[in-house]
């Protein structure tokens, strides 16, 4: 029989198990080989903050939502196309986001007794008729398995931790993924040190592809064209390695150290893994004994004249608070990257959340401005990181930049850039010309009201500079109050004019003018494009602006703001740019707040956009 | 950066043109004489040095020093100085902080960096008070200390500053005093020229808010019999006429009176023994109870390699074993090109 062949623009996938069931591994290798094969691609995972959760429990799921498309594809998506639930926990806490009609696969072995008793499931669903509206696959998987496997020698608790590598491999035949890049990967992960399990991961692998051609599936095999991408070289990044990438590429470029200081949090640790794999590439990795100590690190690397960056989460963010205030008051080039998840305490450390805006912007004692930029998706945190060093090291300022859980994890199709195609990065290093008779003015500032930087073992511009207020251009220590409404000014003033060299906002998607007009940041950009984009297709006047630059703000937003005649902000928090806009431009923004851990919907966006302009 | 001098620089190169701002009297004063006087001894050129401090009367130091200088927060300059040493090995790097700043707010930044043995030079001025917040207790405060916190005496426990660096593994311990010239300059040079984390308790006398703290070891008349000034390779004797020794006693120290000669049973100073080293940090009996205190370079391990210089070798191991091009490192092992 031959297999019906279905030509479709995209696919959603979920795969959903324990947290030892290896979806976050899976998903990740189908995410890549789909990227290979041309698609656009945006990826979610979502998993338990404990390490190995109970197994079988609601609450010990772990998934990763893979969406590939031919066009270009911004979010993970709001609903799924094929579930993959390895047991019933998986199947009950999924089950939501399959389409009616969408493909169920499942692992037989996952509905036992004991699996329904812990999904509390009375009945089994595989047999109630309950999931008679999807097309159903199910799966022996341990038969399976163990068949493929049998002349192996390996155990049976071995044999069961491999099975998503038949599934794997399943899906690569139902959605025409070419199976030598998976094998390619596969080998790679594992035949250094474990040649044995490299080659029955490979078996299985080609036993699940072959089991898609023999067994006779009531279901069609799927091509997803390409995606229209234009030229140049890709791969798959995830926001925390686009992250480090473009701290690295700015160091290189300033032709400077990248000094990284982390202390262990979720979701941020990574980049303090991928740096301290970096050494070659000039990066100075320190895992610090708390985060003070991490930014105060930092410091001490600026004061030495190279970058310093590090990254924490809202927990460890508090904990710098002091220590910005130190980078602000000695105007030294630093970068805090705030991964935020969701708050406040422990909160939910694996969940996305964007509710340290305010602490971003205001969270400091005193009068202490700060550069505030956020990365918009995980490909452009690279963008983001660069900027935030580039800023940085221009205007002698610690910058901060917002990330959270959902780009941390999350992975896109990335087009690397050719790092001479990215602008220059010049210090305002000490020269001759800032001294005076001889002497060396630390807080003379230049036309951009920036200081020089004069770093030790430069002989003759020896001097003294720490948190007490300072003199204009001697930076002697003054407690005169004119100077210190000048110098808090004179502060003010450069981070202001920031403004003056950042691109001015454009609209990201629509008219300049209309009804309605949606205003995001950070992460939420996908979804909110996508729905934007959705609603002008069926001709509803809305538009969309999507902010980089949080502090300061584009120069013409207010300008742009008051071409509309409603604003809605949806942010996954209790409304903090939605109190910005109000209160900088005296203009009447409605927020659409989601605080859940989970990212915003492209429908409850459409929906949220149809219902507001009905309402007018 | 060549540690070379056109002309030789004396103390006074070493200091600001600011006003020196500490109380009359203050002990602090003969601290900062004595490390320019060192400095000039060492003929360290100014530009490769950097102070850096934490908050409190004694963290003003750097602002009176002519060379680099970062005056940072509350308990924090062993933070700052970590990065600043990390990238930047060729500095001379100082961190001043007191007994509130480096051991109470700052106490964890301080017993990592010791763990970590960057190659710094901590200088600890303990006054056994808060001076700049007008007179607190702090955690090396005497129990029974009336204070504006403590107005009925404190019932807190005192840290003993030289046994917790000992035993957060500095490679360098000793303790001095702000009122013998000759003995802190000698304890400071050594310090300066030890290669990995130097920690130095200085007995400094606040004439505000707790004065005559250290009198018992400082003045005249009862020194000789409650200092103990131990120095490498030489017994440990003390007392008006020298007429006292330490002798060990399996782990116990005694002391004994000499009748005539040095018996061979005298505990002989060992700087490099971490054993005997840990007993001598443990004497901190009251004055007046029979036991001295140890002043001097208690213990000194110039052997085990500086943080820094393990990391620059993995820096230069690894620089050879990887590349460092930074396109193939944006690339990654799994990339692809559409034309």
């Amino acid at each position: 029989m031959s297999t019906q062949r279905v030509v479709v623009p995209d696919v959603v996938i979920v795969f959903a198990g324990d947290s030892g069931d290896g979806m976050q591994l899976s998903g990740m290798q189908f995410a890549h080989v789909s990227a290979f094969r041309g698609n656009d691609i945006a990826t979610f995972p979502n998993y338990p903050a404990e390490i190995r959760a109970p197994q079988g429990t609601l609450a010990g799921v772990s998934s990763f939502q893979l969406h590939f498309g031919s066009f270009e594809v911004l979010t993970p998506g709001d609903t799924c196309d094929v579930l993959v639930a390895m047991n019933a926990a998986a199947l009950k806490t999924h089950l939501h986001l399959l389409k009616r009609g969408g493909l169920l696969i499942l692992n037989e072995a996952g509905f036992d007794r004991r699996y329904l008793r812990l999904a509390g499931y009375s009945e089994n669903p595989l047999t109630d008729g309950s999931l008679s509206g999807y097309q159903l696959i199910v799966l022996n998987l341990p038969q399976l398995v163990g068949a493929a496997l049998a002349d192996t020698g390996l155990s049976v608790r071995e044999k069961e931790r491999m099975k998503n590598m038949f599934v794997l491999g399943l899906l690569a035949w139902l959605f025409d993924r070419p199976l030598e890049v998976l094998e390619q990967m596969v080998t790679a992960k594992f035949s250094a040190r474990h040649p044995e399990l490299a080659a029955a991961n490979l078996r299985l692998l080609r036993a699940g592809y072959h089991f898609g051609e023999t067994s006779e599936l009531l279901t069609p095999r799927y091509e997803i064209p390409q995606a229209p991408l234009p030229p140049g070289t890709y791969r798959s990044i995830s926001g925390n390695e686009a992250l480090v990438l473009g701290f690295v590429t700015a160091a290189r470029k300033a032709g400077l150290k990248l000094f990284y200081a982390g202390y262990p949090i979720t979701p941020a640790s990574e980049v303090l893994h991928q740096m301290s794999t970096l050494l070659p590439y000039e990066v100075y990795p320190f895992q610090a004994e708390d985060e003070i100590a991490a930014l105060c690190a930092a410091i001490g690397a600026a004061f030495g004249g190279h970058l310093g960056v590090t990254a924490t989460s809202g927990p460890g963010f508090s904990l710098m608070s002091e220590a910005l205030g130190l980078a602000v008051a000695l105007e030294l080039p630093v970068v805090v990257c705030d991964i935020q998840r969701a708050g406040p305490s422990t909160g939910m450390p694996t969940k996305p959340e964007q509710a340290d805006l305010l602490q971003a912007l205001y969270g400091r004692h005193g009068e202490a401005p700060i550069p505030v930029i956020a990365a918009a998706t995980p490909a452009d945190c690279f963008q983001a990181a660069y900027e935030a060093a580039r800023i940085a090291l221009h205007y002698m300022t610690p910058v901060i930049l917002l990330s959270d859980a959902f780009l941390a994890n999350g992975t896109d199709l990335w087009r690397i850039p050719d790092p001479e195609t990215l602008p220059p990065i010049t210090p305002p290093f000490a020269t001759e010309q800032h001294k005076h008779n001889g002497t060396f003015y630390p807080y003379w500032r230049n036309e951009h009201g920036v200081r020089p930087w004069a770093i030790p073992g430069m002989s003759g511009f020896e001097h003294r500079i720490g948190g007490l207020e300072k003199e204009h251009i001697t930076g002697n220590v003054s407690y005169d109050p004119a100077n210190h409404e000048h110098m808090v000014r004179l502060r003010a003033a450069k981070i202001e004019r920031i403004a003056h060299e950042i691109p001015l906002q454009t609209v990201t998607s629509g008219d300049l003018e209309g009804d309605l007009l949606l205003v995001s940041w950070g992460s939420t950009y996908g979804a909110v494009a996508s729905a934007v984009q959705e609603c002008r297709r069926q001709g509803l006047s809305v538009s969309h602006i999507h902010l980089r630059y949080l502090n300061p703000l584009p120069r013409n937003l207010g300008e742009l703001l008051r071409n509309f005649r409603r604003i809605l902000v949806p942010e996954l928090n209790s409304g903090h740019l939605t109190q910005l806009l109000r209160a900088r431009y005296l203009v009447d923004a409605h927020p659409y707040s989601k605080i859940q851990g989970l990212p915003l919907t492209i429908s409850e966006l459409v929906e949220l956009i149809q219902a507001t302009l009905r309402h007018g | 950066m060549a540690e070379t001098l056109s002309s030789p620089v004396t103390p006074k190169d070493y200091a600001s043109d600011q006003e020196v701002r500490w109380c009359p009297g203050c002990g602090d004063y003969a601290i900062l004489k004595q490390v320019q006087t060192v400095l000039a001894d060492l003929q360290i050129p100014r530009e490769n040095v950097v102070f850096i401090s934490g908050i409190g009367c004694s963290s003003r130091f750097p602002y009176y020093m002519g060379t680099y200088g970062l005056h940072g927060i509350h308990g924090r300059a062993p933070a700052i100085a970590t990065g600043l040493k990390l990238v930047r090995p060729d500095l001379h790097v100082w961190i001043i902080t007191g007994d509130g700043d480096g051991l109470s707010i700052g106490g964890n930044h301080l017993i990592h960096i010791l763990r970590r043995n960057v190659d710094v030079t901590i200088l600890l001025f303990n006054n056994e008070v808060y001076g700049l917040t007008k007179g607190q207790i702090s955690p090396t405060s005497r129990p029974g200390q009336r204070t504006p916190s403590t107005p009925w005496g404190s019932f807190e426990n005192p840290f003993n500053p030289v046994a917790l660096a000992f035993a957060a593994g500095a490679t360098f311990v000793a303790r001095t005093m702000d009122r013998d010239l000759a003995h802190l300059r000698s304890v400071l040079s050594r310090a300066a020229l030890h290669r990995g984390a130097a920690f130095v308790e200085i007995y400094q006398n606040c004439p505000v808010f707790n004065d005559g703290a250290f009198f018992a070891y400082t003045e005249k008349e009862s020194k000789p019999e409650n200092a103990l000034f131990v120095e490498h390779g030489q017994p440990l004797l003390f007392g008006v006429q020298r007429q006292k020794a330490l002798v060990l006693e399996g782990t116990v120290p005694k002391v004994v009176t000499l009748s005539e000669e040095i018996p061979p049973e005298v505990w002989v100073h060992d700087e490099t023994d971490p054993r005997k080293a840990a007993i001598l940090t443990q004497l901190m009996d009251a004055p007046g109870t029979g036991f001295p205190r140890p002043f001097g370079v208690i213990y000194a391990n110039p052997d085990r390699p500086t943080y820094e210089e393990l990391l620059s070798e993995k820096h230069q191991r690894l620089s050879q074993e990887h590349p460092t091009d930074l396109e193939a490192l944006l690339r990654g092992k799994n990339y692809w090109s559409v034309p």
